[in-house]
């Protein structure tokens, strides 16, 4: 396709005519803050914190949804420009309760990274919080809308990429809020537990339950892993503090398979991890008793096991059950072995196991 | 026996417009049936005799309206209840002398002299629930003609010709926006008339549409044959019940003679019109919100470009027009574009329907020629200032326009000066005010309405009003700081530069434009704790002058909390810190005496 040509802060830049304005700036090297604004959401322009000058064009532009044009001059650092994302972050930080040092949101925030960035020292307005109460019904997800800066990606993440439609933007002006149906408390709502908004959330609004009070998010250690609980593969994230898992997370830039989206179980059940219940060595039962026991002597009396099987019975005696929580290498491996080795094509799966 | 004087043709209007229900039509509609029937009216008139329902013909504040036309000859009365019926029938209709004491006097003539009626012309003389009258002006022939003789790029042609701009807010060129919408290839399309009509106080569509809905709903159509489209809406507020009736009654009518449907009028154009109810937000009116609320999504504006002749309803080019800019199609195809261009300023034609309100002796639907003075809408349509006080303001444009100042009374009505004097024609809007107005305190109930109707989704809209109200709100009691003029200033032009919708855009307008013209009002709320109109509670105090009170007694019988003391014939007193300013004593006192200040 035809590429278009545009001048940003002075600087000729090239980009392909699909672009918008916010990726042909960024991608030219020019920041441009954002907050409604994310990469696997349908950009909507409603924060108004990426607004840029366009000359010849009567106001300030939406750069994450505003298309580039041959010959477009733009620039995203004017007066005017700083003036409006300012006079934005002030009335969100005077619009709701942000007090930082009692946020578990404190140092992975989008809103606190903005007002500090454009250099806010105090307000210009007093704090007016519309004083909603703590929505603590839901078993996974603490929900406090006096956090919530309405940017609506925890809407477009529900509605779009999980379509589970729970939630949305319900009454107006000042008193708009996010609501699940007839605004029932999360707990009440067809919520799945996904986890979904959480993971788009700027500030503190909608934060993990269980990691309450664990940890703030710069002493987490992250480490990157696949998901155990079933076959997709989805990348994640353990946050790790103290040697002890306190949440996991994902991140979109991950990319395939899940681009940061997990489910209700790869996201919220962790709690197995250190769970006094979980095998951590293999057990061989003696006399109606289990001993703990060590994985090369726990494989030799399967082998052994099996092979009397074989010998005896014939091979057809064995059945073997894979899992759809193993992954398909994995599963690939599992049927090899019991065709090559045991001798059987008696091998199925159970979505359960 | 046929009486020897007894008219030919008996011809009774009443006007029922919503105003004119509201002051008791149907009554006064049945009052008359019942007398006719009583005297054998129908039966003695030779030609024709008839009681027929019209649309408003602006004056409301004198309905009922009734005209009594015999042979011709048309006698107009007003405040007409049904009790007062029965004298009409037998002194003007069978007696053939008019009641004189109710006839309409010569204000309701100069009421009507000056005005140039297009889009009214039809309403208050029409039956709008009959098409056959309809047709019987002329109605329909327009679609008629252009579906027989014009192609869809001729009639685009016509409207560019015509110069016809969108009465909807923001004056787009109708005949621009079809031609794009046009050229954009697509299988489906559609055309949305927009009945939302959301300002305070705005009621022109609704009374077209209550008055002559066909004008509508030709409009319509031969839009929707100049663009290609085969499905239109009109999305009209289902606060206007009487409107909603009559177009869906109009709609049938339209339907069962073929002017809708498949093949109309032999032609192989396909066109249906469905009516979709709104729900009565502000923001709605706003032509992407108003898409959103026909998908069955929350009607919340996005933003623009596509625009929606690219990307419309359901994804697809969509016309949107407002319910005046259609009314005005029919007759600039039956009377040609040249004409309706030579109606109208330079650079904008035909006419507009303002409704005046405030502070003006005839309020009421107007319809004028663009181009027109202030100063004759409001001294020889509106009869001049209420009370003959001082006229100190106009405000145009509802809650997205400004207040034109007296000094600019000769201004010329049209889109551009009135966006040069920092107002705009929004929907026509048109508030007089007058000395007793303060301004700060009319921006203020302007950015109440806004802030309330904001839908939420921006932030400088949904908070920044909200800011700009609560500053407005501690000026008028007088605990406004120094420098508020200017972060007022500075705030309202960051939320224009920045919203996302026409709403948030246009929101802080009365705020500028009170400041642009009344700035020595602001500094006296701010340093002088002073309201100069008086209007602003917390900032008046009433005294009583000992000199002039002669102790009637009056002020305290009526203080409502007792704030007042004194014994008869001695000087009386207002214990200040009990005053709740209602003002009640200052009314009350006898003329003579004027002993209650205001201050
Ligand atoms: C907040 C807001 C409210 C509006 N309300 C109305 C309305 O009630 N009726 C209307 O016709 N246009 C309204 N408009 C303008 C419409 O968006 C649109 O421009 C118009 O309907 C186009 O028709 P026109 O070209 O015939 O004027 C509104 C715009 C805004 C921003
Ligand atoms: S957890 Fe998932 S289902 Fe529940 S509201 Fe969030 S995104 Fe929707
Ligand atoms: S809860 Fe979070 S993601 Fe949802 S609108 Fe509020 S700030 Fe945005
Ligand atoms: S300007 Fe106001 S009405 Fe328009 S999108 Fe923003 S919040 Fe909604």
């Amino acid at each position: 396709m035809k590429q278009v040509t545009l001048t940003i802060n002075g600087k000729s830049v090239k980009t392909s005519p699909r672009s918008t304005i916010l990726i042909a700036a960024r991608s030219a090297g020019f920041r441009i803050p954002t907050l409604c604004y994310h990469p696997r959401l349908a950009s909507v322009g409603s924060c108004r914190v990426c607004v840029v000058e366009i000359q010849g064009r009567g106001n300030l532009a939406a750069s994450c949804v505003t298309p580039v044009a041959d010959g477009m001059v733009v620039r995203t650092d004017s007066e005017r420009v700083v003036a409006a994302r300012r006079l934005v972050v002030e009335l969100l930080l005077a619009g709701g309760e942000h007090n930082c040092s009692l946020c578990a949101a404190s140092g992975d925030c989008e809103l606190q990274n903005l007002a500090y960035e454009l250099g806010i020292e105090k307000l210009d307005f007093p704090v007016e919080a519309p004083g909603y109460p703590r929505d603590t019904s839901n078993a996974m997800i603490e929900r406090d809308l006096n956090k919530c800066v309405l940017c609506g990606r925890c809407v477009r993440a529900c509605n779009e990429v999980q379509v589970n439609e729970v939630i949305d933007i319900g009454y107006r002006g000042a008193r708009a809020k996010i609501v699940t149906a007839f605004d029932r408390n999360y707990g009440d709502s067809d919520c799945v537990f996904c986890g979904e908004c959480v993971s788009v959330c700027p500030t503190g609004a909608l934060r993990e339950k269980a990691a309450r009070f664990k940890g703030r998010p710069w002493e987490f250690q992250k480490t990157r892993t696949t998901c155990v609980y079933c076959g997709t593969g989805c990348q994640l994230d353990v946050n790790v503090r103290d040697g002890r898992v306190v949440k996991v997370t994902s991140d979109f830039r991950h990319g395939p398979p899940n681009y940061g989206s997990l489910c209700a179980k790869g996201r919220f059940a962790y709690d197995f991890i250190h769970h006094p219940d979980r095998l951590t060595t293999p057990l061989i039962k003696e006399d109606d008793e289990f001993r703990e026991a060590t994985w090369d002597e726990a494989m030799d009396l399967v082998v052994l096991g099996l092979s009397a099987i074989r010998n005896q019975e014939g091979p057809d005696a064995i059945g073997v059950l894979a899992s759809a929580r193993c992954t398909n290498e994995e599963n690939y491996l599992l049927q090899k072995f019991t065709r090559a080795c045991l001798g059987t094509n008696n091998i199925d799966h159970c979505a359960r196991l | 026996m046929v009486n020897s004087r007894m008219s030919k043709e008996i011809v009774i209007n009443v006007c029922m417009g919503t105003g004119g229900i509201a002051a008791g039509g149907r009554d006064v509609m049945d009052a008359f049936i019942e007398a006719f029937r009583e005297r054998g009216v129908d039966g003695r008139v030779e030609k024709h005799c008839a009681v027929h329902q019209v649309g408003c013909r602006g004056f409301c504040a004198r309905d009922v309206l009734v005209d009594v036309s015999l042979d011709g000859e048309r006698t107009t009365y007003q405040y007409i209840q049904a009790a007062m019926v029965p004298r009409l029938v037998e002194e003007h209709v069978l007696g053939g002398q008019p009641v004189t004491e109710w006839t309409v006097g010569p204000e309701y003539h100069a009421f009507h002299d000056r005005q140039v009626k297009v889009v009214l012309a039809d309403c208050g003389n029409i039956d709008p629930d009959r098409i056959e009258e309809y047709e019987g002006v002329g109605g329909y022939t327009a679609l008629r003609r252009i579906l027989s003789e014009m192609s869809p790029g001729e009639v685009i042609d016509v409207v560019r010709e015509s110069g016809l701009r969108g009465r909807g807010g923001a004056g787009f060129p109708t005949g621009i926006k079809w031609k794009i919408c046009a050229d954009n290839e697509s299988e489906v399309k559609y055309i949305i008339c927009n009945a939302d009509e959301g300002d305070p106080g705005a009621f022109m569509d609704r009374s077209v549409i209550e008055g002559n809905p066909h004008a509508v709903i030709e409009g319509l159509i031969i839009g929707a044959y100049a663009i290609g489209s085969a499905h239109g809406y009109v999305y009209i507020r289902a606060e206007y019940p009487l409107a909603v009736e009559r177009l869906r009654r109009a709609l049938d009518q339209a339907r069962a003679k073929g002017y809708l449907g498949k093949g109309i009028h032999g032609s192989r154009f396909d066109f249906d019109i469905k009516v979709k109810l709104g729900a009565g937000a502000f923001v709605c009116g706003e032509e992407t919100a108003l898409i959103a609320s026909i998908e069955g999504e929350r009607g919340m504006p996005r933003s623009k470009p596509p625009f929606p002749v690219f990307k419309g309803l359901w994804g697809k080019p969509t016309v949107i027009n407002n319910v005046e800019t259609l009314a005005n199609l029919p007759v600039i195809f039956r009377r040609g574009a040249a004409w309706y261009a030579s109606v109208g300023s330079e650079k904008s034609k035909g006419t507009k329907v303002f409704a005046l309100t405030g502070k003006i002796k005839n309020t009421g639907l107007i319809e004028v020629p663009m181009g027109i003075s202030l100063k004759e809408i409001i001294y020889d349509i509106g009869g001049g200032i209420e009370k003959d006080r001082a006229f100190k303001a106009v405000q145009t444009g509802g809650p997205s326009g400004g207040c034109i100042p007296s000094q600019h009374i000769d201004l010329s009505v049209d889109y551009e000066n009135l966006i040069r004097m920092g107002s705009m024609m929004g929907s026509g809007g048109m508030v007089v005010l007058d000395e007793t107005d303060c301004m700060v305190n009319i921006a203020k109930f302007f950015l109440e309405f806004t802030q309330s109707e904001s839908c939420g989704k921006c932030t400088p809209c949904r908070f920044g009003t909200r800011r700009l109200l609560e500053i407005l709100t501690r000026i008028t009691r007088g605990q406004g700081r120094p420098d508020d003029i200017e972060r007022l200033e500075r705030m309202a032009r960051t939320i224009k530069d920045s919203s996302l919708c026409g709403l948030g855009m246009s929101a802080p307008n009365p705020v500028l434009s009170t400041i642009r013209y009344f700035r020595h009002e602001y500094e006296a709320h701010i340093h002088e704790h002073r309201c100069p109109a008086g209007v602003c509670r917390e900032l008046i105090t009433y005294t009583i002058d000992p000199e002039r009170c002669k102790g009637c007694g009056k002020c305290r019988r009526h203080c409502p909390v007792e704030a007042i003391e004194g014994q008869p014939k001695a000087v009386h007193v207002i214990q200040q810190e009990k005053c709740i300013k209602c003002g009640s004593c200052f009314e009350v006192c006898p003329e003579k005496f004027s002993a209650v200040l205001r201050a």
